[in-house]
């Protein structure tokens, strides 16, 4: 069919059953969304492009779709950096469209000309630049293929201004053919043998999941060899919601602020199988004293994962929708008593974590960030998505919150990007609108994209937006108070901006709850207004997110504290 | 520090050279050099990269890092299999009436040749295994060298099987 390139565009998105665009328009887009206003095509004006990219990727990780997202050449695409950097550290499957300056004038440092291939190229999974209409079919083709096939991630296409307006003969592919690339990743069935031979000879096994899981949709499998086994199974901060909340082994989140038994379980495991993780050096401690007594068994889709950071004996090389089945099926159809052979180790972990589970001082006549926290998820629903922004209150997220399955726990991890939540949770709002959307985020954090709040006014997107207000950048106060002779270097916020007519003036509701004697009630009532609102919550200045395993130092060398059990 | 030379065939298509040389920054990686041309397939180039590691595990990394790259269809560790080694360079040294004889001496000695002569210099070609390479650098040294350039290294296994069969 004849058709323009920006045509051919928004038919590909269509074929690849795209439902909305998250964007910003601009002038090397222009051709693109004159297209899109004749079709009608589903868009999200954010107001910025950081908030469109951001926003793309809280869709991607609350539905398992693709996300994406438009701008426009220069600075457009340069906006989309950070939003382009957190989707890549977290494999979030994103195809972000840039225009980019005519041909003729590419490499001629023209108006709103910047090299956004240059640029993403290490942030991106892959990236192209598009100077012909007639590549446009088989390049989207390849982009969404390769950003949700294997190990995820974000794909960006350049777009030449002059390729929108060509006019060609559009259709688009059945299939893609990369010869460096397939998209399959079934490994060797001889690995999982392999772990399962080392399970048998093991006393003290233990799960190790992260984001891997997420992102393959694996937890059915997982609960159920979980289930099988009584292993004892800890997190990592992108595999919270994997592990059945209900299991009393499941100690949550390990590492730098994670669970006490979580972490103790690490260095006292015989054999630790990491599935979908990349040890990352918030959740190892010091690497070379991370997990010492323990055999590492690693499930993994990425090559480049394994023996990376730490050293692993029995490698899984796969999809863990190809390898957890299998392993799955290995112990469904052993007879072995693995629950009675483990109950000692697991009632062991299971003893620590009732010993020295998460707290916090109780009755200090403050609204306590812990208690905040702990109140919503008593409150929310089994379909509530918690969305959070990064520091203090996104570590007591969590801590405090319990998600009941994956993809209900977003959250910036790798890149730990401020200012990601709000526009996150607008896009996890549109990607799941019958499921509540509750965002957890601080004084901080909020002012780094509080444009957005006006996006949510303008569509209506009912995200409900807790600000953990302590008036200070509570991650760096505590830093500076621990290491640093309690010198506050500019962490001290004391603003003047009043958060409640900040929402109110963009068109958002907002209140503001300060005693603790109103918490409940003033949370109850927020969280049910109709549309999105803003709950300013005053919470203590000084309180430190605990345990903590201090940098450079073995996770059961963390410094707890917190209050009574 | 250990060198091994890699050959990783890539699709030809713009901004190739661009990922492969970005992710090596990105990571890390010490490379000795790089160079990369057509081959007998029009749509492949061949980049042959020789990379300097601490350890087995930082050589993994490397390959690996670089399979996942979407435009790379294939790399083998040419310095694992039996295979020849050549790195070409061409020498500009300062040559006049009393040392040009000494030169072309050199020249001789190394089977290198001469390639351009001038009123005041001489152009010195030479094709073999990086140790001889330095060689004819260390000993043209003793003269002026003007300029130098090096390909950096290329290799092919030996017998039948190519690359991208292996």
């Amino acid at each position: 069919m004849l058709m323009n390139g920006a045509r051919a565009v928004l038919e590909s998105l269509k074929k690849e059953q795209v439902d909305v665009v998250f964007g910003y328009p601009g002038g090397a887009v222009l051709t693109l969304y004159d297209e899109l206003y004749k079709m009608k095509f589903p868009h999200i004006l954010t107001k910025h492009e950081q908030g469109a990219v951001h926003a793309a990727d809280g869709y991607a990780r609350a539905t398992g779709r693709v996300g994406v997202c438009f701008a426009t050449s220069g600075p457009g695409g340069t906006n989309l950096v950070t939003g382009i950097a957190t989707a890549n550290m977290d494999s979030v499957p994103l195809v972000c469209i840039t225009g980019q300056v005519a041909n003729p004038y590419i490499g001629k440092d023209s108006f709103q000309e910047a090299d956004i291939c240059g640029i993403t190229t290490p942030i991106t999974k892959h990236n192209y630049l598009v100077k012909r209409a007639v590549d446009l079919p088989r390049v989207l083709k390849e982009a969404f293929f390769i950003a949700c096939t294997g190990r995820p991630g974000p794909v960006v296409i350049d777009i030449a201004k002059d390729v929108f307006a060509e006019e060609f003969n559009y259709e688009y592919p059945h299939a893609v053919h990369l010869r460096g690339y397939s998209g399959k990743f079934t490994g060797q069935e001889k690995e999982i043998d392999v772990v399962f031979a080392a399970l048998q000879a093991a006393r003290r096994p233990l799960f190790f999941i992260g984001g891997g899981v997420t992102l393959s949709d694996e937890t059915a499998d997982l609960r159920a060899i979980l289930a099988r086994t009584g292993i004892p199974v800890v997190s990592t901060l992108m595999g919270l919601g994997c592990a059945d909340p209900a299991d009393e082994a499941a100690f949550g989140m390990a590492g730098m602020h994670g669970s006490y038994a979580a972490n103790m379980a690490i260095m006292e495991c015989d054999l630790l199988v990491g599935i979908g993780v990349r040890f990352d050096d918030r959740v190892t401690g010091v690497v070379e004293e991370f997990a010492p007594r323990a055999k590492i068994a690693h499930f993994e889709v990425d090559a480049a994962e394994i023996n990376k950071n730490v050293r692993v004996d029995y490698p899984v090389l796969g999809d863990l929708r190809w390898s957890l089945p299998l392993f799955r099926q290995r112990l469904e159809s052993s007879a072995a008593d693995y629950k009675g052979r483990y109950s000692m180790w697991r009632q062991y972990v299971i003893a620590m974590h009732h010993e020295k589970p998460f707290t916090y001082k109780k009755d200090t006549g403050c609204i306590m960030p812990q208690a905040l926290v702990e109140m919503v998820s008593r409150m929310s629903e089994d379909q509530t998505i918690i969305v959070t922004d990064v520091g203090q209150h996104q570590m007591w997220a969590a801590q405090f919150y319990t998600p009941r399955q994956p993809r209900q726990f977003i959250t910036s991890g790798g890149l730990g990007t401020m200012g990601y939540g709000l526009p996150a949770a607008l896009g996890a709002k549109l990607g799941q609108p019958q499921k509540q959307v509750v965002l957890f985020t601080g004084d901080g954090s909020i002012m780094m994209n509080c444009q957005e709040l006006a996006t949510a006014a303008d569509y209506q997107i009912d995200v409900k937006v807790i600000v953990l207000h302590n008036h200070v950048l509570g991650m760096v106060a505590q830093w500076q108070r621990m290491f640093y002779d309690r010198h506050y270097s500019e962490s001290l916020l004391n603003g003047h901006t009043d958060l409640v007519k900040l929402a109110e003036a963009m068109g958002v509701a907002g209140c503001r709850i300060s005693e603790p004697a109103e918490l409940e009630s003033g949370l109850r009532k927020a969280l049910a207004h109709e549309g999105p609102i803003l709950i300013d919550v005053m919470v203590p200045d000084t309180e430190d997110v605990l345990p903590m395993v201090p940098g450079g130092k073995r996770l059961d060398q963390m410094i707890l504290g917190g209050g009574e059990v | 520090m250990k060198k091994f030379l890699l050959a990783v065939l890539v699709d030809n298509k713009p901004g190739v050279l661009t990922h492969v040389s970005g992710l090596i920054s990105r990571r890390a990686f010490n490379i000795e050099s790089i160079s990369a041309g057509y081959t007998e397939e029009a749509e492949v180039t061949r980049i042959n990269i020789v990379v300097s590691v601490e350890s087995e595990q930082e050589l993994e990394q490397v390959v690996n890092q670089l399979s996942k790259l979407i435009d790379v269809i294939k790399i083998v560790n040419l310095s694992e299999v039996e295979s020849i080694k050549r790195e070409l360079v061409m020498i500009k040294v300062r040559a006049n009436r009393n040392n040009r004889a000494d030169i072309i001496n050199v020249v001789n000695i190394f089977r290198a040749k001469i390639v351009d002569v001038g009123p005041e210099d001489v152009v010195i070609e030479l094709t073999g295994e990086q140790g001889k390479i330095d060689a004819i650098c260390e000993v043209l040294s003793e003269y002026e060298i003007i300029e130098i350039a090096r390909t950096g290294a290329i290799a092919l296994s030996r017998g039948l099987l190519p690359v991208k069969k292996m």
